[in-house]
Protein backbone atom coordinates (compact mmCIF):
# COMPACT_ATOMS: atom_id res chain seq x y z
CA UNK A 1 0.00 0.00 0.00
CA UNK A 2 1.32 3.66 -0.97
CA UNK A 3 0.60 6.20 1.35
CA UNK A 4 -0.55 9.35 -0.15
CA UNK A 5 0.99 13.10 0.78
CA UNK A 6 -1.03 16.26 0.75
CA UNK A 7 1.94 18.44 2.15
CA UNK A 8 0.75 21.95 3.83
CA UNK A 9 4.26 23.12 2.08
CA UNK A 10 7.42 22.75 -0.18
CA UNK A 11 9.70 22.21 2.78
CA UNK A 12 6.87 19.13 3.75
CA UNK A 13 7.09 17.53 0.10
CA UNK A 14 10.81 17.68 0.67
CA UNK A 15 11.57 16.54 4.22
CA UNK A 16 8.82 13.43 3.09
CA UNK A 17 10.59 12.55 -0.14
CA UNK A 18 13.76 12.87 1.78
CA UNK A 19 14.17 9.13 2.31
CA UNK A 20 11.32 7.37 1.03
CA UNK A 21 10.40 6.21 -2.81
CA UNK A 22 7.60 8.88 -4.39
CA UNK A 23 5.90 10.39 -7.48
CA UNK A 24 5.38 13.55 -7.96
CA UNK A 25 1.57 14.43 -8.54
CA UNK A 26 1.36 18.20 -10.35
CA UNK A 27 -1.60 18.51 -12.65
CA UNK A 28 -2.71 14.84 -13.21
CA UNK A 29 -2.60 15.28 -17.11
CA UNK A 30 -0.06 12.66 -17.81
CA UNK A 31 -0.26 10.76 -14.52
CA UNK A 32 -4.08 10.01 -14.50
CA UNK A 33 -3.71 8.61 -18.08
CA UNK A 34 -0.63 6.48 -17.76
CA UNK A 35 -1.75 5.09 -14.34
CA UNK A 36 -5.73 4.50 -15.39
CA UNK A 37 -7.52 1.46 -13.80
CA UNK A 38 -10.93 0.59 -14.96
CA UNK A 39 -13.59 3.33 -13.83
CA UNK A 40 -14.19 3.46 -10.15
CA UNK A 41 -10.27 1.97 -9.16
CA UNK A 42 -7.69 4.79 -7.92
CA UNK A 43 -5.34 4.67 -10.65
CA UNK A 44 -2.12 2.40 -9.66
CA UNK A 45 0.79 4.11 -8.32
CA UNK A 46 3.98 2.15 -7.03
CA UNK A 47 5.02 4.42 -4.52
CA UNK A 48 4.09 7.24 -2.36
CA UNK A 49 2.11 9.84 -4.48
CA UNK A 50 3.01 13.49 -3.19
CA UNK A 51 0.79 16.19 -4.26
CA UNK A 52 2.14 19.57 -5.16
CA UNK A 53 -0.18 21.27 -7.45
CA UNK A 54 -1.97 23.45 -4.70
CA UNK A 55 1.09 24.72 -3.62
CA UNK A 56 1.07 28.36 -3.68
CA UNK A 57 4.82 28.93 -2.94
CA UNK A 58 5.19 26.84 -6.25
CA UNK A 59 2.35 29.16 -8.24
CA UNK A 60 4.05 31.83 -9.53
CA UNK A 61 5.58 34.21 -12.65
CA UNK A 62 7.89 37.06 -11.82
CA UNK A 63 10.52 38.93 -13.56
CA UNK A 64 13.47 41.11 -13.72
CA UNK A 65 15.62 42.66 -16.05
CA UNK A 66 17.49 38.92 -17.06
CA UNK A 67 14.93 36.27 -16.54
CA UNK A 68 11.96 35.19 -16.12
CA UNK A 69 10.83 32.84 -13.20
CA UNK A 70 8.26 30.33 -13.47
CA UNK A 71 6.70 28.31 -9.84
CA UNK A 72 6.56 25.17 -11.02
CA UNK A 73 2.72 24.84 -10.73
CA UNK A 74 1.79 27.25 -12.99
CA UNK A 75 -0.83 26.09 -14.67
CA UNK A 76 -0.61 26.72 -18.52
CA UNK A 77 -3.14 28.90 -18.63
CA UNK A 78 -1.89 31.52 -16.43
CA UNK A 79 1.34 31.68 -18.51
CA UNK A 80 -0.91 31.98 -21.68
CA UNK A 81 -2.28 35.12 -19.87
CA UNK A 82 0.61 36.45 -18.28
CA UNK A 83 2.31 39.03 -19.57
CA UNK A 84 5.73 38.39 -18.76
CA UNK A 85 5.80 35.39 -20.52
CA UNK A 86 7.79 34.87 -23.46
CA UNK A 87 5.93 34.64 -27.15
CA UNK A 88 7.42 31.60 -28.39
CA UNK A 89 6.35 29.59 -24.79
CA UNK A 90 2.47 31.37 -25.15
CA UNK A 91 2.92 30.24 -29.04
CA UNK A 92 3.02 26.87 -28.06
CA UNK A 93 1.10 26.54 -25.11
CA UNK A 94 -1.93 27.90 -27.19
CA UNK A 95 -2.15 24.93 -28.96
CA UNK A 96 -1.87 22.37 -26.26
CA UNK A 97 -4.93 20.85 -26.08
CA UNK A 98 -7.80 23.00 -24.86
CA UNK A 99 -8.71 25.53 -22.18
CA UNK A 100 -9.84 22.55 -19.34
CA UNK A 101 -6.60 20.33 -19.82
CA UNK A 102 -4.54 24.16 -19.30
CA UNK A 103 -6.39 24.76 -16.22
CA UNK A 104 -4.41 21.96 -15.19
CA UNK A 105 -0.90 21.10 -17.22
CA UNK A 106 2.15 22.46 -15.95
CA UNK A 107 5.40 23.08 -17.68
CA UNK A 108 7.20 20.78 -15.00
CA UNK A 109 4.79 18.33 -15.56
CA UNK A 110 6.02 18.53 -19.35
CA UNK A 111 9.59 18.15 -18.50
CA UNK A 112 9.19 15.19 -15.73
CA UNK A 113 6.99 13.57 -18.34
CA UNK A 114 10.10 13.90 -20.74
CA UNK A 115 8.02 12.63 -23.85
CA UNK A 116 9.47 13.17 -27.40
CA UNK A 117 6.50 15.45 -27.83
CA UNK A 118 5.94 17.84 -25.24
CA UNK A 119 5.24 20.99 -26.86
CA UNK A 120 7.06 22.81 -24.40
CA UNK A 121 10.25 21.71 -24.36
CA UNK A 122 11.70 22.75 -28.01
CA UNK A 123 11.14 26.37 -26.46
CA UNK A 124 12.82 25.53 -23.38
CA UNK A 125 15.98 24.26 -25.64
CA UNK A 126 15.70 27.08 -27.79
CA UNK A 127 15.86 29.80 -24.88
CA UNK A 128 17.87 27.60 -23.04
CA UNK A 129 16.44 27.63 -20.12
CA UNK A 130 17.21 26.68 -16.82
CA UNK A 131 15.55 23.97 -14.64
CA UNK A 132 15.25 24.53 -10.39
CA UNK A 133 15.70 21.13 -8.80
CA UNK A 134 15.49 21.06 -5.01
CA UNK A 135 15.83 18.07 -2.61
CA UNK A 136 15.82 18.40 1.26
CA UNK A 137 19.80 19.66 1.36
CA UNK A 138 20.20 20.70 -2.17
CA UNK A 139 19.63 23.13 -4.70
CA UNK A 140 20.87 23.27 -8.16
CA UNK A 141 19.84 24.83 -11.41
CA UNK A 142 20.49 23.47 -15.04
CA UNK A 143 20.24 23.46 -18.21
CA UNK A 144 16.91 21.82 -19.44
CA UNK A 145 18.98 19.65 -22.08
CA UNK A 146 20.72 18.45 -18.99
CA UNK A 147 17.49 17.64 -17.24
CA UNK A 148 16.06 15.70 -19.76
CA UNK A 149 17.83 12.87 -20.16
CA UNK A 150 15.87 10.58 -22.95
CA UNK A 151 12.66 9.38 -23.61
CA UNK A 152 10.67 9.58 -20.36
CA UNK A 153 14.09 9.44 -18.91
CA UNK A 154 15.31 12.44 -16.20
CA UNK A 155 18.11 13.26 -14.50
CA UNK A 156 15.84 14.15 -11.38
CA UNK A 157 16.36 11.59 -8.13
CA UNK A 158 13.54 10.28 -6.12
CA UNK A 159 14.30 12.91 -3.68
CA UNK A 160 14.29 15.63 -5.93
CA UNK A 161 11.17 17.80 -7.46
CA UNK A 162 11.64 20.81 -10.23
CA UNK A 163 10.68 23.97 -7.97
CA UNK A 164 10.92 26.17 -10.54
CA UNK A 165 11.82 27.18 -14.51
CA UNK A 166 14.21 30.22 -15.45
CA UNK A 167 14.05 31.58 -18.72
CA UNK A 168 16.88 34.36 -19.68
CA UNK A 169 15.61 37.19 -21.89
CA UNK A 170 17.94 37.11 -24.78
CA UNK A 171 16.97 39.72 -27.31
CA UNK A 172 15.54 38.17 -30.42
CA UNK A 173 14.54 39.92 -33.64
CA UNK A 174 12.02 37.49 -34.96
CA UNK A 175 10.87 33.67 -33.50
CA UNK A 176 8.56 31.22 -35.50
CA UNK A 177 6.53 28.87 -34.00
CA UNK A 178 5.32 25.74 -35.84
CA UNK A 179 3.18 22.64 -34.64
CA UNK A 180 2.17 19.40 -37.25
CA UNK A 181 -0.25 17.51 -35.78
CA UNK A 182 -4.17 16.36 -36.17
CA UNK A 183 -7.15 17.60 -34.86
CA UNK A 184 -6.22 21.21 -33.39
CA UNK A 185 -7.64 21.32 -29.80
CA UNK A 186 -6.23 17.58 -29.41
CA UNK A 187 -3.28 16.58 -31.11
CA UNK A 188 0.14 15.02 -30.53
CA UNK A 189 2.91 16.89 -31.75
CA UNK A 190 4.43 14.50 -35.07
CA UNK A 191 6.81 17.34 -35.81
CA UNK A 192 7.29 20.79 -34.21
CA UNK A 193 9.95 23.75 -34.99
CA UNK A 194 11.05 26.31 -33.22
CA UNK A 195 13.28 29.41 -34.90
CA UNK A 196 14.29 32.34 -32.80
CA UNK A 197 17.27 34.68 -34.45
CA UNK A 198 18.80 38.21 -33.50
CA UNK A 199 19.41 40.18 -36.60
CA UNK A 200 21.48 42.95 -36.43
CA UNK A 201 21.88 45.11 -39.59
CA UNK A 202 22.58 42.62 -42.29
CA UNK A 203 24.20 40.17 -39.84
CA UNK A 204 22.48 36.49 -37.65
CA UNK A 205 24.09 37.36 -34.60
CA UNK A 206 22.46 35.06 -32.40
CA UNK A 207 20.95 32.03 -33.89
CA UNK A 208 18.54 28.99 -31.94
CA UNK A 209 16.85 26.14 -34.07
CA UNK A 210 14.96 23.37 -32.32
CA UNK A 211 12.92 20.31 -33.62
CA UNK A 212 10.31 18.66 -31.26
CA UNK A 213 8.86 14.85 -31.56
CA UNK A 214 11.76 14.24 -34.76
CA UNK A 215 14.11 12.14 -32.23
CA UNK A 216 14.15 10.71 -28.78
CA UNK A 217 15.16 13.98 -27.16
CA UNK A 218 14.44 17.26 -28.74
CA UNK A 219 16.85 18.25 -31.88
CA UNK A 220 18.98 21.52 -30.29
CA UNK A 221 22.97 21.10 -32.23
CA UNK A 222 24.76 24.56 -31.15
CA UNK A 223 27.72 22.98 -33.38
CA UNK A 224 25.48 24.26 -36.30
CA UNK A 225 24.35 27.46 -35.60
CA UNK A 226 27.53 28.58 -34.43
CA UNK A 227 28.66 27.90 -38.01
CA UNK A 228 25.94 29.97 -39.54
CA UNK A 229 25.82 33.05 -36.74
CA UNK A 230 28.12 35.97 -38.13
CA UNK A 231 26.57 35.15 -41.84
CA UNK A 232 24.48 37.37 -43.46
CA UNK A 233 21.09 37.05 -44.03
CA UNK A 234 21.47 36.46 -47.73
CA UNK A 235 24.32 33.97 -47.37
CA UNK A 236 22.11 32.17 -44.72
CA UNK A 237 19.34 32.20 -47.31
CA UNK A 238 21.98 30.82 -49.89
CA UNK A 239 23.19 28.01 -48.11
CA UNK A 240 19.85 26.83 -47.13
CA UNK A 241 20.55 23.48 -48.51
CA UNK A 242 23.41 22.66 -46.77
CA UNK A 243 21.81 23.96 -43.07
CA UNK A 244 18.96 21.03 -44.15
CA UNK A 245 21.73 18.85 -44.81
CA UNK A 246 23.20 19.14 -41.34
CA UNK A 247 20.14 19.19 -39.56
CA UNK A 248 19.38 15.36 -41.37
CA UNK A 249 21.52 13.21 -39.74
CA UNK A 250 19.97 14.34 -36.28
CA UNK A 251 16.35 13.83 -37.30
CA UNK A 252 15.54 10.21 -36.10
CA UNK A 253 11.86 9.78 -35.54
CA UNK A 254 10.66 6.59 -33.80
CA UNK A 255 8.21 5.67 -36.38
CA UNK A 256 4.98 4.97 -34.23
CA UNK A 257 1.21 4.98 -34.71
CA UNK A 258 0.58 8.80 -35.22
CA UNK A 259 3.32 9.31 -38.95
CA UNK A 260 6.53 7.62 -40.33
CA UNK A 261 10.08 8.59 -40.70
CA UNK A 262 10.16 10.45 -44.08
CA UNK A 263 6.72 12.44 -43.42
CA UNK A 264 8.23 13.62 -40.34
CA UNK A 265 11.76 14.63 -42.51
CA UNK A 266 10.02 16.12 -45.02
CA UNK A 267 8.03 18.47 -42.89
CA UNK A 268 11.08 19.57 -40.07
CA UNK A 269 12.88 20.09 -43.50
CA UNK A 270 10.04 22.40 -44.78
CA UNK A 271 9.84 24.39 -41.76
CA UNK A 272 13.38 25.02 -41.89
CA UNK A 273 13.94 26.15 -45.00
CA UNK A 274 10.47 28.58 -44.31
CA UNK A 275 11.96 29.86 -41.14
CA UNK A 276 14.87 30.87 -42.87
CA UNK A 277 13.10 32.76 -45.87
CA UNK A 278 11.47 34.48 -43.34
CA UNK A 279 14.18 36.26 -42.18
CA UNK A 280 14.69 39.79 -43.06
CA UNK A 281 17.55 42.38 -42.43
CA UNK A 282 16.87 44.92 -39.77
CA UNK B 1 -7.21 6.99 3.38
CA UNK B 2 -7.18 10.40 3.83
CA UNK B 3 -9.87 13.00 4.85
CA UNK B 4 -10.62 15.34 1.75
CA UNK B 5 -12.26 18.46 2.42
CA UNK B 6 -13.36 20.50 -0.54
CA UNK B 7 -16.31 23.30 -1.17
CA UNK B 8 -18.35 21.54 -3.55
CA UNK B 9 -21.56 23.29 -4.85
CA UNK B 10 -21.49 26.10 -2.30
CA UNK B 11 -21.41 23.27 0.68
CA UNK B 12 -18.97 21.71 2.64
CA UNK B 13 -18.08 18.09 1.97
CA UNK B 14 -15.58 15.72 3.61
CA UNK B 15 -14.99 12.45 2.10
CA UNK B 16 -12.63 9.80 3.32
CA UNK B 17 -10.79 8.45 0.56
CA UNK B 18 -7.75 7.31 -1.64
CA UNK B 19 -6.73 10.70 -2.61
CA UNK B 20 -5.75 9.22 -6.03
CA UNK B 21 -9.54 8.20 -6.81
CA UNK B 22 -10.65 10.50 -9.99
CA UNK B 23 -13.06 13.80 -8.95
CA UNK B 24 -15.13 12.11 -11.62
CA UNK B 25 -15.51 8.89 -9.49
CA UNK B 26 -16.00 10.71 -6.20
CA UNK B 27 -18.34 12.48 -7.59
CA UNK B 28 -20.72 10.44 -9.40
CA UNK B 29 -20.16 7.26 -7.10
CA UNK B 30 -20.07 8.97 -3.26
CA UNK B 31 -21.44 12.24 -4.23
CA UNK B 32 -24.26 10.98 -6.07
CA UNK B 33 -24.06 13.93 -8.76
CA UNK B 34 -24.22 12.19 -12.24
CA UNK B 35 -24.41 15.40 -14.40
CA UNK B 36 -20.67 14.78 -15.36
CA UNK B 37 -20.15 12.13 -17.60
CA UNK B 38 -17.32 10.22 -18.99
CA UNK B 39 -16.58 9.84 -22.56
CA UNK B 40 -13.54 9.23 -23.09
CA UNK B 41 -11.75 9.05 -19.85
CA UNK B 42 -8.79 10.68 -20.66
CA UNK B 43 -9.19 14.07 -21.53
CA UNK B 44 -10.12 14.24 -24.85
CA UNK B 45 -13.89 15.08 -25.18
CA UNK B 46 -14.99 17.02 -22.03
CA UNK B 47 -17.96 15.03 -20.56
CA UNK B 48 -16.63 15.17 -17.67
CA UNK B 49 -15.60 18.91 -17.35
CA UNK B 50 -16.74 20.90 -14.06
CA UNK B 51 -15.28 23.84 -12.06
CA UNK B 52 -12.15 24.46 -9.96
CA UNK B 53 -12.17 27.24 -8.59
CA UNK B 54 -13.98 28.88 -10.96
CA UNK B 55 -12.09 27.91 -13.81
CA UNK B 56 -12.75 24.56 -16.55
CA UNK B 57 -11.33 21.26 -15.67
CA UNK B 58 -11.89 17.68 -17.06
CA UNK B 59 -12.88 15.95 -13.88
CA UNK B 60 -11.73 12.27 -15.26
CA UNK B 61 -7.81 13.91 -14.90
CA UNK B 62 -8.35 15.01 -11.36
CA UNK B 63 -7.20 13.32 -8.69
CA UNK B 64 -9.35 14.08 -5.71
CA UNK B 65 -6.44 15.04 -3.70
CA UNK B 66 -5.90 18.16 -6.03
CA UNK B 67 -9.06 19.70 -5.18
CA UNK B 68 -8.53 19.51 -0.91
CA UNK B 69 -9.15 23.40 0.41
CA UNK B 70 -10.47 24.03 -3.57
CA UNK B 71 -14.06 25.18 -4.27
CA UNK B 72 -15.43 22.49 -7.15
CA UNK B 73 -18.58 23.77 -8.99
CA UNK B 74 -20.85 21.26 -11.53
CA UNK B 75 -23.19 21.61 -13.21
CA UNK B 76 -25.87 20.49 -10.24
CA UNK B 77 -24.51 23.90 -9.05
CA UNK B 78 -24.94 26.03 -11.66
CA UNK B 79 -28.57 25.02 -12.86
CA UNK B 80 -30.44 26.71 -10.36
CA UNK B 81 -28.54 29.82 -11.22
CA UNK B 82 -29.32 33.14 -13.24
CA UNK B 83 -26.61 31.82 -15.89
CA UNK B 84 -27.30 28.76 -15.61
CA UNK B 85 -31.29 29.14 -16.43
CA UNK B 86 -29.75 31.10 -19.84
CA UNK B 87 -27.72 28.63 -21.01
CA UNK B 88 -30.58 25.99 -20.50
CA UNK B 89 -33.11 28.62 -22.61
CA UNK B 90 -30.62 29.39 -25.17
CA UNK B 91 -29.37 25.72 -25.89
CA UNK B 92 -33.18 24.58 -26.01
CA UNK B 93 -34.39 27.63 -28.14
CA UNK B 94 -31.06 27.29 -30.08
CA UNK B 95 -32.09 23.34 -30.71
CA UNK B 96 -27.96 22.54 -29.58
CA UNK B 97 -29.20 19.59 -27.48
CA UNK B 98 -29.86 16.16 -29.16
CA UNK B 99 -28.75 13.07 -27.40
CA UNK B 100 -27.85 15.17 -24.67
CA UNK B 101 -24.49 13.52 -23.21
CA UNK B 102 -22.05 16.12 -23.68
CA UNK B 103 -24.48 18.85 -23.00
CA UNK B 104 -23.69 19.43 -19.73
CA UNK B 105 -19.56 19.53 -19.92
CA UNK B 106 -20.35 21.72 -22.86
CA UNK B 107 -22.72 23.61 -20.18
CA UNK B 108 -19.98 23.89 -17.80
CA UNK B 109 -17.39 25.25 -20.80
CA UNK B 110 -19.65 27.88 -21.84
CA UNK B 111 -20.11 29.05 -18.51
CA UNK B 112 -16.61 29.42 -18.14
CA UNK B 113 -16.42 30.93 -21.64
CA UNK B 114 -18.94 33.46 -20.87
CA UNK B 115 -17.40 34.39 -17.22
CA UNK B 116 -14.63 35.08 -19.12
CA UNK B 117 -15.59 36.23 -22.22
CA UNK B 118 -19.04 38.24 -21.32
CA UNK B 119 -19.13 39.36 -25.92
CA UNK B 120 -17.60 36.26 -26.86
CA UNK B 121 -16.39 36.22 -30.70
CA UNK B 122 -17.11 33.38 -32.72
CA UNK B 123 -13.71 32.56 -32.55
CA UNK B 124 -13.23 32.96 -28.52
CA UNK B 125 -16.00 30.15 -28.33
CA UNK B 126 -14.70 28.00 -30.46
CA UNK B 127 -11.31 27.90 -28.06
CA UNK B 128 -13.74 28.01 -25.25
CA UNK B 129 -15.21 24.83 -26.42
CA UNK B 130 -12.48 22.90 -27.98
CA UNK B 131 -11.89 20.80 -25.28
CA UNK B 132 -15.67 19.27 -26.29
CA UNK B 133 -16.72 16.99 -28.38
CA UNK B 134 -20.26 16.91 -29.62
CA UNK B 135 -21.46 13.39 -32.20
CA UNK B 136 -24.86 14.82 -32.71
CA UNK B 137 -25.01 18.36 -33.15
CA UNK B 138 -22.46 19.54 -35.59
CA UNK B 139 -21.99 22.32 -33.39
CA UNK B 140 -22.98 25.46 -34.86
CA UNK B 141 -26.24 25.50 -32.82
CA UNK B 142 -24.20 25.24 -29.75
CA UNK B 143 -22.10 28.34 -30.87
CA UNK B 144 -25.28 30.46 -31.59
CA UNK B 145 -26.90 28.96 -27.93
CA UNK B 146 -23.57 30.72 -26.79
CA UNK B 147 -24.20 33.65 -28.81
CA UNK B 148 -27.97 33.97 -28.02
CA UNK B 149 -26.73 33.42 -23.77
CA UNK B 150 -24.42 36.07 -24.21
CA UNK B 151 -27.34 38.45 -25.70
CA UNK B 152 -30.03 38.04 -23.61
CA UNK B 153 -27.99 37.45 -20.69
CA UNK B 154 -26.33 41.13 -21.22
CA UNK B 155 -25.23 42.42 -17.97
CA UNK B 156 -25.33 38.86 -15.94
CA UNK B 157 -22.00 37.37 -17.14
C1 LIG C 1 -6.12 15.33 -23.70
C2 LIG C 1 -4.66 15.65 -23.49
C3 LIG C 1 -4.01 16.44 -24.42
C4 LIG C 1 -2.65 16.76 -24.27
N1 LIG C 1 -2.05 17.53 -25.20
C5 LIG C 1 -0.75 17.83 -25.08
C6 LIG C 1 -0.10 18.63 -26.07
O1 LIG C 1 -0.69 19.08 -27.05
N2 LIG C 1 1.24 18.90 -25.89
C7 LIG C 1 1.93 18.43 -24.82
O2 LIG C 1 3.12 18.71 -24.72
N3 LIG C 1 1.32 17.68 -23.87
C8 LIG C 1 0.01 17.36 -23.98
N4 LIG C 1 -0.58 16.57 -23.02
C9 LIG C 1 0.23 16.00 -21.92
C10 LIG C 1 0.23 16.75 -20.59
O3 LIG C 1 -0.91 17.56 -20.44
C11 LIG C 1 1.48 17.63 -20.43
O4 LIG C 1 2.63 16.83 -20.51
C12 LIG C 1 1.50 18.43 -19.10
O5 LIG C 1 2.49 19.42 -19.20
C13 LIG C 1 1.74 17.58 -17.86
O6 LIG C 1 1.68 18.41 -16.72
P1 LIG C 1 0.98 17.91 -15.36
O7 LIG C 1 1.22 18.95 -14.34
O8 LIG C 1 -0.41 17.54 -15.60
O9 LIG C 1 1.86 16.61 -15.08
P2 LIG C 1 1.60 15.32 -14.16
O10 LIG C 1 0.75 14.35 -14.89
O11 LIG C 1 1.19 15.71 -12.80
O12 LIG C 1 3.10 14.76 -14.11
C14 LIG C 1 3.78 14.37 -15.30
C15 LIG C 1 5.15 13.81 -14.93
O13 LIG C 1 6.00 14.85 -14.42
C16 LIG C 1 6.39 14.58 -13.09
N5 LIG C 1 6.35 15.86 -12.39
C17 LIG C 1 5.31 16.75 -12.36
N6 LIG C 1 5.63 17.85 -11.68
C18 LIG C 1 6.91 17.67 -11.25
C19 LIG C 1 7.81 18.48 -10.49
N7 LIG C 1 7.47 19.69 -10.03
N8 LIG C 1 9.06 17.99 -10.24
C20 LIG C 1 9.40 16.77 -10.70
N9 LIG C 1 8.61 15.97 -11.44
C21 LIG C 1 7.37 16.42 -11.72
C22 LIG C 1 5.43 13.53 -12.57
O14 LIG C 1 5.99 12.74 -11.56
C23 LIG C 1 5.11 12.76 -13.84
O15 LIG C 1 6.12 11.83 -14.11
C24 LIG C 1 -1.95 16.26 -23.14
C25 LIG C 1 -2.61 15.47 -22.20
C26 LIG C 1 -3.95 15.16 -22.36
C27 LIG C 1 -4.64 14.33 -21.34
S1 LIG D 1 -14.29 11.87 -19.77
FE1 LIG D 1 -13.01 13.46 -19.11
S2 LIG D 1 -12.48 14.41 -20.95
FE2 LIG D 1 -13.57 12.68 -21.65
S1 LIG E 1 -25.85 16.13 -28.22
FE1 LIG E 1 -25.19 14.09 -28.50
S2 LIG E 1 -23.07 14.28 -28.21
FE2 LIG E 1 -23.68 16.29 -28.19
Amino acid sequence: MVKHIIPNSLKEALDYMDGHYTTIVAGGTDLMVQRRNWAELPPTFTSDPVYVFHLSELNYVNEDDKNVYIGAVTPMSVLLDHPATPQLLKDAIAIIAAPGLRNMATIAGNIGNASPAGDSLPILYALDALVRIQSKSQNSLLPIAQVIQGPRKTILDNNELITEIVIPKDPFTFQMFRKVGGRKADAISKVSFTGSVRIEGKHVTDLRIAFGAVAPTVVRVRDIEMEYEGKTVKQLQQQVKSLQEAYATYIRPIDDQRSNKEYRMNVAMNLLEQFISSLKEE
Amino acid sequence: MNDITFELNHEQVTITADPSLRLLDVLRDRLHLTGAKEGCGEGECGACSVLINDQLANSCLVPLANVHKQRVTTIEGIATTKEGKLLQQAYSKEGAVQCGICTPGMMMASYALLKKHPHPTREQIQIGLSGNLCRCTGYNMIFRAIERAAKEGEGTW
